[in-house]
């Protein structure tokens, strides 16, 4: 699916990630932890074709990201569903276009979207703000709203960033829930988080692995998490 | 390449959603659309003026190649036999296919809009007028001159060149100035579109952003840009080519020779040209539309 190798990243400075190989197999359940600018945004970037390695090879679903096009980017994003950790949306439309909006922008039929989309914004708990523009929802309606856009195109892979950052406990039980199903439907998932509590509670659910971004290089984190 | 009517039908209507991806841009759509107005209505005149300025090259140079006048002012004993020598003369005159004198009801016909209707030409000493029609080649002015001097005295040749030849540059450099204004017109039209779409494209970059986070391409993401400034484009000029026109067929009308200003105009099948005008607008909207966004799309991240 996604594959790192001797991959280093830097932003002109020094060398932010060095030497980084990886591979995500299908249907694997990701956690990447890591201080705060440790790099776990950009890691994820890399993953996923937003920014090409400064040395070594990235390739997406067996493509090397370096000879893709605009284009081929573009549509390996119908592949990979991500959520970013700032979640940005188009605010002068309302949410259910929002989470709809990779279905638009790839001019699929708008028949048997409808009920998808109930469906999936019932799935994450926002069925009543369906309605409401962007900027009137909660950080954590914000968050969830932007797992149910990454989801949409019924992706192979979901990248999220950060995904539990702004809600409560409860809130991010029910995110981690929507991920372990959907990591049970077959897809693969990595999750960027500080939250070992989430790492903790996602153990006792489903096989995943703990990668840490430490001193630039990626870890296997201990069994003691 | 090759586009097809529904092609065409499909962009200006539009995918509805796509549209609304890219939030309305207010009242600097308008000034785009007003730009393409003002510059349409220039655009119409300019062309008025170039189609004005050839037809008047035209006729003033076929004129011009056709026909002079011998003027013969003698006294009213000698002016039968002096036209008598002067169109012999003319009949050998190498160039000039005919010659006439004009009878004095077509002389009156000349100095009617002068002197009334009653005026009594025959009693007048006035000057007996020959009309030549020259070969293609036309005649050696010059050397008629001087066989008219030594036979026919009261001879004074008109060969319009003096005075028609100017004014014949003058209208032919006035026409490939229309042309020239109506090029310019459009450049200056294809620079502000340009602007206009770039603006629009930079303070659009967040939305920009967001669409390509989630998969949108670059032609999605161009179209919905280039199907809006195309359509104000058109709509723009329309407005203004519809206004030039009837501000054209408002003209107040002299027929006529010399009105040149009343003839700036379209006549007949001329009236067509104009329609052309919003048509190219939209055709160089669509263009620095597209060469602006597929520019801007690559630097934005
Ligand atoms: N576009 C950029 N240009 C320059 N430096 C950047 C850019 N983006 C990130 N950085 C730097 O790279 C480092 C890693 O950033 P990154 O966002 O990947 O960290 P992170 O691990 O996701 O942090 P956090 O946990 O706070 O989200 C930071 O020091 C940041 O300042
Ligand atoms: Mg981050």
């Amino acid at each position: 699916m996604i594959e790192l190798e001797n991959v280093a990243y830097s932003y002109g400075g020094g060398e932010l990630l060095s030497d980084i190989s990886l591979k995500l197999s299908p249907g694997s359940f990701h956690f990447l932890t890591g201080p705060s600018g440790a790099g776990k945004t950009t890691f994820l970037k890399l993953c996923y074709g937003a920014l090409l390695p400064t040395a070594g090879h990235v390739r997406l679903f067996n493509r090397d990201v370096r000879l893709m096009t605009r284009d081929d980017v573009a549509l390996s994003r119908r592949r990979v569903g991500v959520v970013h950790q700032d979640c940005q949306f188009l605010d002068h439309l309302p949410l259910a276009d929002n989470v709809a909006l990779p279905l638009t922008v790839s001019g699929r039929s708008k028949l048997d979207e409808a009920a998808d989309l109930r469906e999936l914004l019932s799935w994450v708990g926002l069925k009543n703000r369906a309605d409401a523009l962007p900027p009137q929802l909660s950080g954590g309606e914000r968050q969830r709203a932007a797992l149910a856009r990454a989801v949409i195109m019924s992706p192979d892979v979901v990248l999220a960033d950060e995904p539990t950052g702004n809600i409560d406990w409860e809130m991010s039980q029910r995110l981690l829930q929507l991920l372990v199903e959907l990591n049970k439907m077959g897809k693969t998932i990595m999750v960027a988080t500080h939250d070992m509590n989430l790492i903790r509670a996602a153990k006792t659910q489903v096989q995943a692995r703990v990668l840490r971004i430490a001193n630039r290089r990626l870890h296997l984190a201990g069994a003691d998490l | 390449m090759t586009i097809s009517v529904s092609q065409i039908v499909e962009f200006i209507v539009g995918d509805a959603q796509a549209d609304r991806a890219v939030p309305p841009s207010g009242y600097t759509a308008n000034l785009t659309t007003f730009s393409a107005a003002a510059m349409a209505f220039l655009a119409v005149f300019a062309l008025a003026l170039s189609l004005a300025a050839g037809r008047l090259a035209d006729r003033w140079s076929d004129e011009l190649a056709r026909s002079s006048t011998l003027r013969i002012s003698a006294p009213a004993d000698q002016k039968e036999t002096q036209t008598a020598t002067a169109l012999r003369v003319l009949e050998t005159t190498p160039g000039v296919a005919s010659a006439r004198a004009l009878t004095d009801a077509e002389q009156r016909a000349l100095l009617e809009p002068w002197f009334g209707p009653d005026l009594p030409v025959d009693t007048l000493p006035i000057p007996q007028l020959i009309e030549i029609i020259e070969e293609s080649v036309g005649y050696d002015a010059a050397g008629l001159r001087l066989r008219l001097t030594a036979e026919v005295p009261g001879a004074v040749l008109d060969d319009h060149t003096r005075w028609r030849r100017p004014l014949v540059k003058a209208a032919s450099r006035l026409r490939v100035l229309g042309w020239l204004s109506l090029g310019l017109i459009g450049t200056a039209m294809a620079a502000m579109i340009t602007l206009a779409a770039q603006a629009a494209l930079s303070a659009n970059a967040q939305v920009i952003a967001v669409l390509r986070q989630v998969g949108a391409r670059d032609s999605y993401i161009a179209r919905a840009f280039v199907r809006r400034f195309t359509l104000r484009g058109l709509t723009g000029a329309a407005v203004g080519t519809v206004a030039a026109m009837v501000a054209i067929l408002l003209l107040p009308s002299a027929q006529g020779e010399g009105g040149f200003l009343t003839g700036l105009g379209f006549q007949g099948l001329h009236w067509f040209w104009p329609l052309l005008i919003p048509l190219l607008a939209a055709v160089v909207a669509f263009v620095a539309t597209r060469t602006a966004a597929g520019r801007k799309l690559r630097e934005l991240p």
